[in-house]
């Protein structure tokens, strides 16, 4: 197994009074891509700081490499971030930003020549050295950014939703050059998005957190096909979440009725959350359907069309490449492995 | 065209109205004779006079060297109470921001006397010190006023940003904050410069011990009899003090037209209600 370089113990955060952060523990391996998923407020950001040492933890502890560095100042930990905003120093030009940490480490002048040259290669901005930030596009500061933090060739990189300002074509662009630079520097990443498609494509770690809380840490397919709970499966895609009851294993009820499922070890008569994926379900005529609806609304997606089927009280989104038509009668059906089960939430009433 | 003649007219009545006695004192200062009623033809005589002037030459090193350095004090005092007010909490901000602007509006009799009854309360004998901190004590709130806005125009997080790149907080402060609020500073300075080379009403209180300023010096004169050495003096702080506005309002609005539709530091004129 990898060695480890970050992890958080039992970390607590409060402000004025707020608990932020709650009982937060994760661990980042070499070469990791860890994703800090999560809605706004969720406490994604504090955590980022805590790392960075911009925020001192409540309670709990930050090991670096298994060294405790809790109350190490940002200035001497072996860690560099991206900005939200970028935070580029206006009155330097490109060069001055990005050599602005190898001068504080009294580096020689050619030697801060070469690795800012190396940099501005790896962002694809050379030629820019003379140029004033603020004359520059939102996706090429973000890439001055990127270059500024990691000329000091950081342990571990933080990036708090940088791709956050750019429009979608430059970030989907950005993602791609992101996992690039990760891979071919090997350095690890903590990236914190509410973007959960940017988490799916670019880690190989994701928490999900709510709440100040980790609601679930694992792989991208992991968490896209097993989520613990209805919040991640939720918050991880659209999705049609159901109350539902295991009767035994794989055999659960929903919707009226029985189905036979892929997941086991819910006991007996035990009240369940299901999800199933508007993508993994088909649209078929209403004689074959395991279940019958009326399609209330079509929407264009580009790829797909995306329906609301109206079942009962229930409605259903399905994404389909098949358009049905509005008012008509469908039939509904997936697969045993379709069906996710997840144990029922207690919530709390404000939920 | 007759109501836009009138437009003319009316404007050229303002003007008329607010500068022609500094024009009469202008013209006036240079003229021959010393009467100030009949021109008999030009001269300089008056201004060599004041330059020889012993009591007029120590009072305007009083003058130079008050606002020096009151205005020096006053702008470090200012920018780090900025940075403070900048990293408050919501409500104290504005609370300190209100009372920032009290003494800004504060007549200068006020406060000319209550600094006289502080320093009588302290015991303090009354001379150059207690003139200087007076004029230290209501410089302030101008360079705050003027360096404010420069901390809020800083891109956020980057002083994190310097700390995350190795450097201390006091090297970030010097390397990278104060390069960004330096015209701020510089606009404050020039400010404060300006309020204490013009300001009679509170050094008249507060000073003492044979120490004068220019304008204290000007209103001792002018007691005594009107005489065109005194309007050569006031030509050349008239003057002084519009080079000096003319430069602040020059780097105001080079930065406004720098910042956009960003917010102008909202300065009320210095030297209003002064002198």
């Amino acid at each position: 197994m990898k060695r480890k370089v970050i992890e958080g113990r039992n970390l607590f955060k409060e402000i004025s009074g707020q608990r932020v952060v709650d009982n937060f523990n994760f661990c980042v391996r070499s070469e990791d891509f860890l994703t800090i998923l999560g809605p706004s407020g969720s406490g994604k950001t504090t955590v980022l700081r805590m790392i960075g040492g911009f925020e001192m933890p409540t309670a709990g502890d930050i090991l670096f490499e298994d060294k405790v560095i809790t109350s190490v100042p940002p200035y001497e930990r072996p860690i560099n971030t991206v900005f939200q905003k970028y935070a580029l120093f206006p009155h330097m030009d490109v060069y001055e930003n990005i050599a602005f940490g190898l001068r504080l480490k009294k580096m020689e002048e050619q030697e801060i020549r070469k690795r800012v040259g190396r940099m501005l290669e790896l962002v694809t901005l050379r030629g820019f050295e003379k140029r004033a930030v603020d004359s520059l596009s939102g996706g090429q500061q973000q890439r001055v950014a990127i270059a500024r933090a990691l000329v000091n060739e950081p342990k571990v990189l933080l990036l708090d939703e940088p791709l956050g300002a750019l429009d979608l074509k430059l970030r989907k662009e950005m993602q791609v050059e992101l996992k690039y630079m990760q891979q071919e520097l090997g350095i690890t990443f903590i990236y914190v998005t509410h973007d959960q498609e940017e988490a799916l494509t670019m880690s190989n770690q994701v928490i999900v957190m709510n709440k100040g809380r980790i609601e679930q840490f694992g792989t991208p397919v992991n968490i896209y096909n097993e989520p613990v709970n209805a919040f991640v499966a939720d918050f991880i895609g659209e999705s049609n979440i159901l109350d539902g009851i295991m009767y035994r294993d794989y055999e659960v009820g929903f919707a009226g009725q029985r189905f036979r499922c892929v997941d086991a070890g819910f006991g007996v008569d035990q009240p369940v959350e299901v999800v199933i994926r508007p993508e993994d379900i088909k649209l078929v005529s209403p004689e074959e359907g395991m279940l019958r609806g009326i399609v209330d609304s079509i929407v264009f997606k580009g790829v797909h069309y995306e329906m609301v089927v109206l079942e009962g009280q229930r409605s259903w989104l399905i994404q389909s490449t098949i358009k049905a038509l509005e008012d008509t009668e469908v039939g509904m059906r997936f697969n045993p492995d379709d069906i996710h089960i997840m144990k029922k939430q207690e919530r709390p009433a404000d939920a | 065209m007759v109501s836009k003649q009138l437009q003319r007219f009316y404007v050229f009545l303002v003007l008329l109205f607010l500068y022609a006695p500094i024009v009469v004192l202008i013209v006036f200062s240079f003229n021959a004779s010393k009467s100030t009623a009949n021109w008999s033809g030009f001269s300089l005589q008056w201004y060599v006079e004041l330059f020889q002037d012993r009591q007029i030459m120590k009072a305007l090193y009083y003058t130079l060297t008050v606002a020096v350095i009151a205005s020096a004090a006053a702008t470090v005092i200012g920018t780090f109470a900025a940075y403070g007010i900048t990293n408050m909490q919501a409500l104290p901000k504005r609370a300190l921001q209100a009372l920032n602007n009290i003494p800004i509006l504060n007549p200068d009799i006020v406060t000319g006397v209550a600094l006289l009854a502080m320093f009588t309360f302290i015991n303090m004998p009354l001379g150059f010190v207690t003139m200087l901190l007076a004029h230290i004590t209501f410089a302030i709130p101008f360079v705050i006023l003027s360096v404010l806005p420069k901390f809020k125009q800083l891109p956020q997080d980057i002083l994190e940003a310097a700390m995350d790149l190795g450097a201390t907080p006091g090297y970030a402060f010097f390397k990278v904050i104060l390069p960004e609020i330096m015209p701020g500073i510089v606009t404050g300075f020039l400010i404060a410069f300006t309020l204490s080379v013009d300001d009679f009403v509170i050094s008249f209180f507060t000073t003492g011990g044979g120490v004068t300023n220019l304008s204290i010096e000007i209103y001792a004169m002018a007691r005594r009899g009107i005489k065109p050495i005194i309007n050569a003096l006031s030509t050349l702080m008239f003057i002084t003090v519009l080079v000096m506005m003319l430069i602040i309002s020059l780097r105001m609005d080079k930065d406004a037209a720098r910042k956009g539709e960003e917010e102008t530091p909202l300065l009320p004129a210095p030297g209003a209600g002064s002198g």
